[in-house]
């Protein structure tokens, strides 16, 4: 095959244009689908991204007063609000709370290791939650222990407050004590006295999926205080395994059944995790399709004309095939030569192709805050289009191998 | 000439119906895929309010200081209420309003409803004249009633069909908060998109409507609390709305009307002056580092058009290049395998004008017939865009005239250009050698 190489490329110069189209698309296909899969691969990493929550279990309602109360008789109704929750038969605990894992609201403070510290540590993701936001969420605490009810307190809308006692998640635990020894030690969020961790609980997801949250991925903290915020407020219902339906159609009835004065929005007043994830990651879920669909459209068109292209040189070049079958070829020596006039195509292609491709994510990466796409990709892309290559032209070189010595005798 | 070229087109395009279906494909899927991302990206890239937005400004005041500014040295791009309540007093602008984003509960007259919660803002008289607010019935409020913080309200027409059945309702009252409001105006369908009086709060894009407009005097005044962004950089010293007032957190949005060159450059003195004198009182311990910009810079800045939609549309216009390089590549075989024909044209006296004319008119046929599937495909795109799209965003874009035109537009002109080449060599075409070979 080898000895096959120079005659092929002195006959590419009598195609040069063609061969340098073919070459061109091969290029531009590649480049575009190592990045399109490079966005897809990220995408598909966020849709995967893990809450912490026991999500097949667990339903958020988002609660409004209608008019407007002193904190003292919204905590009553909060109260009052959770027993009744708690005491239906299909939910196995319900809690308040400021925002909830992945989407909800909430808010986040930076977090520093002394009182005066100017330039903070780190940033952390802050949940409200009494001592049943833990198993009403279905976190899993690795170590230490869960809040006391006496450390509770209720907080009324906009309160700042300085909790003596903190649960942190396991990612902020180690981006601020290294060493694992975490447990028993204190930190500060923009609060005037220190909070010491009492419980560590992995995973615990960021009330939010954006880029900021990304660059603090699963740093959250939960102080012990019960929200009674006037604007509204999450009930966070975690329903017995198997019965999330009848708890999502019972919870808002019990609710209004202790007040009509609230507001639960019948579009998206309630909502589980699977609704959450789903609305939570469109963006990412839709990027993905796009350029899946984008990637199978482009890869079939360049096979298709690569199939075209050859198909018009072969019927070209009957005759030639013809006399050198005459002078002796064998079909396979036939069939060889297109193949590799395909994969010396192919290569040129893909040289210019990854010098592309990496050109287009390093310009992305400084336009678009995208990642370095790893050279993986490019190495998938390369080996993928060379097959892509081979596979569409095997057809018409089989053809042009099945082309009768007599052909040589005929005239066009 | 023209007619005889497109029978011969049509002819040469039968001929090889595999290779003609193929190009076809192509130039539809890339001109669909360009066309579908770029509605999008039009919808959300457009001036939503082209006439004015060059005289509209929004300031930013640097509260914070060097600690509170991000990498690029950008102030806090919203306001406290210090600062919001000087500028308002100072009134230095034509027209101006600070607001900010309330979400109150309104109770429907009949008892037996659920009380509804809607959005809206709490905004100065200005508010309306300056961002051009159309109205259905009445109008905005006056400044007298900024001044004594009155109980008025200017609703929605979808609130107004909810509330009154869409009635003329100027005169008759709402509930919200438990509080009676006297109607003084309903908006005529305004929903501008993207949100750019409140950026901040609205992150751009919303399929909420603005239901409920206030006097912001007032909304302060019955502690209507805020349901949008705060952010802060010390927690606030005293809990509530009220202390929020007092902190330095940034919660209020802020936009000022300055008709030409000259009120720019005087209102830009003036914040600089502000925040001179805020040093020397003490309360900066830092030279002034405000920013003025006006809309379309604002939301440039704010980076208002997601990331997401332009690599989406740079990827499907790499689509169409490499569909229309493929093109390219099948015009040329297919012109040169007819060599021979145009040898016989070219001896019996047909100029290379001739040539042209035919070869490209063919290349043309192809453009036009891909441009027709890809207005059927760009229709399924867009109706399907909700799909692989925020439904936020994915409610914009829409398929209009002038995007069916310039998808066929964009179909015969590209692929026209594509058959530039395969053209040229098929003129070249030497006819002696052709006749000789045959």
């Amino acid at each position: 095959m080898s000895l096959q190489i120079k005659p092929i490329l002195l006959a590419l110069r009598r195609h040069k244009a063609g061969t340098v189209l073919i070459a061109l698309q091969i290029a531009l296909t590649l480049a575009i689908v190592c990045n399109a899969l490079f966005i897809i691969h990220q995408r598909v990493v966020n849709l995967s991204e893990r809450s912490g929550v026991d999500e097949a279990n667990v339903f958020v309602i988002t609660n409004q007063w209608a008019v407007d109360r002193s904190t003292r008789a919204i905590d009553a109704q909060v109260q009052a609000d959770l027993a009744a929750l708690r005491q239906l038969s299909s939910v196995r605990d319900a809690a308040s709370a400021t925002g909830y894992p992945l989407q909800g609201g909430g808010w986040d403070n930076f977090v520093t290791m002394t009182p005066d510290q100017v330039k903070p540590t780190t940033d952390s993701a802050v949940y409200y939650g009494d001592e049943h936001l833990l198993d009403a969420l279905g976190l899993r605490l690795v170590a230490g222990r869960n809040f006391r009810p006496d450390e509770v307190v209720a907080v009324g809308t906009q309160q700042a407050i300085s909790p003596p006692v903190v649960i942190v998640s396991k990612a902020l635990a180690r981006r601020l004590f290294p060493d694992g020894s975490a447990l028993g030690k204190s930190f500060y969020a923009m609060t005037p006295t220190p909070t010491t961790i009492v419980g560590i609980v992995d995973p615990l997801h960021r009330q939010g999926a954006s880029q900021w949250d990304k660059a603090h991925a699963g740093q959250s903290l939960i102080w012990p205080a019960r929200p009674d915020d006037a604007r509204g407020i999450y009930y966070i219902v975690r329903a017995k395994s198997g019965q999330l339906a009848a708890a999502m159609s019972e919870a808002p009835k019990a609710l209004y059944a202790q007040s009509r004065m609230r507001i639960i929005s019948p579009t998206d007043g309630i909502q589980d995790y699977a609704q959450i994830r789903h609305h939570v990651f469109d963006s990412d879920r839709g990027m993905a399709i796009l350029m899946g669909i984008i990637s199978v459209v482009l890869l079939a068109i360049t096979a298709a004309g690569i199939v075209g292209l050859t198909s018009f040189w072969v019927g070209q070049r009957r005759k030639q095939i013809g006399v050198r079958r005459a002078l002796g070829a064998t079909r396979h020596d036939i069939l060889s030569y297109f193949l590799t006039e395909n994969l010396l195509i192919g290569f040129a292609g893909v040289v210019v192709g990854a010098l592309l491709a990496i050109v287009i994510n390093l310009w992305m990466v400084t336009r678009f805050e995208m990642d370095r796409m790893s050279l993986a990709y490019v190495g998938v892309g390369v080996i993928a289009l060379l097959l892509l290559g081979q596979g569409a032209v095997f057809a018409p070189a089989l053809r042009a191998s099945r082309v009768s010595p007599v052909e040589a005798t005929r005239s066009v | 000439m023209f007619a005889y070229y497109l029978e011969l087109a049509i002819r040469s395009l039968k001929r090889s119906p595999g290779l003609t279906v193929l190009m076809v494909l192509a130039i539809g899927f890339g001109v669909a895929a360009s066309m579908t991302t770029w509605s999008v990206f039009r919808a959300v890239s457009g001036d939503p309010i082209p006439w004015k937005s060059s005289k509209l400004f929004v300031p930013q005041i640097d509260s914070w200081g060097p600690n509170g500014r991000g990498a690029d040295g950008e102030p806090p791009n919203a306001m406290d209420y210090n600062d919001a309540m000087n500028l308002m007093r100072d009134h230095r602008a034509r027209l101006q309003s600070a607001m900010y984003q309330i979400s109150p509960s309104v109770v429907p007259s009949d008892a037996s409803k659920h009380p509804l919660n809607i959005g809206g803002h709490a905004v100065f008289s200005e508010f309306f004249p300056m961002l051009d607010v159309p109205f259905l019935y009445g109008s905005g409020w006056s400044a007298a009633d900024d001044a004594h913080r009155a109980a008025v309200v200017v609703i929605s027409s979808k609130l107004n069909q909810k509330l009154f059945g869409g009635a003329d309702s100027v005169g008759r009252t709402v509930n919200v908060e438990g509080k009676d409001y006297r109607v003084v105006g309903v908006l005529n369908d305004w929903n501008p998109q993207p949100r750019y009086f409140d950026v901040v709060n609205s992150g751009g894009f919303s399929t909420g409507i603005e239901d409920i407009f206030l006097p912001f005097t007032r909304a302060i005044a019955v502690d209507m609390t805020n349901n949008g962004n705060t952010n802060c950089n010390a927690v606030p010293a005293e809990s509530g709305f009220v202390g929020l007032q007092h902190s330095n957190c940034v919660w209020i949005a802020y936009m000022a009307e300055l008709d030409d060159a000259a009120a720019v450059t005087a209102y830009r003195q003036y914040l600089d002056g502000y925040a001179r004198e805020q040093q020397q009182s003490g309360r900066f311990n830092w030279p002034p580092n405000n920013r003025l910009r006006d809309v379309p810079a604002w939301l440039d800045s704010q980076h208002v058009v997601p990331s997401d939609t332009r690599v989406s549309l740079l990827v499907a216009i790499g689509l169409l290049l490499a569909c229309l390089v493929n093109t390219a590549g099948l015009l040329l075989a297919k012109f040169l395998r007819r060599s021979g024909e145009i040898g016989v044209r070219r001896a019996l006296g047909a100029p290379r004008q001739a040539i042209y004319a035919q070869f490209l008119i063919e290349a043309g046929m192809v453009g036009l017939a891909g441009g027709v599937l890809g207005l059927l495909l760009t229709g399924v795109g867009v109706a399907s865009v909700s799909w692989v799209l925020p439904r936020d965003i994915a409610a914009l874009a829409r398929l209009d005239v002038p995007l069916l035109l310039l998808t066929l537009l964009v179909a015969v002109v590209s692929t026209t250009l594509a058959g530039l080449y395969p053209t040229f060599r098929a003129s070249r075409v030497q006819p002696a050698w052709q006749l000789k070979s045959n």
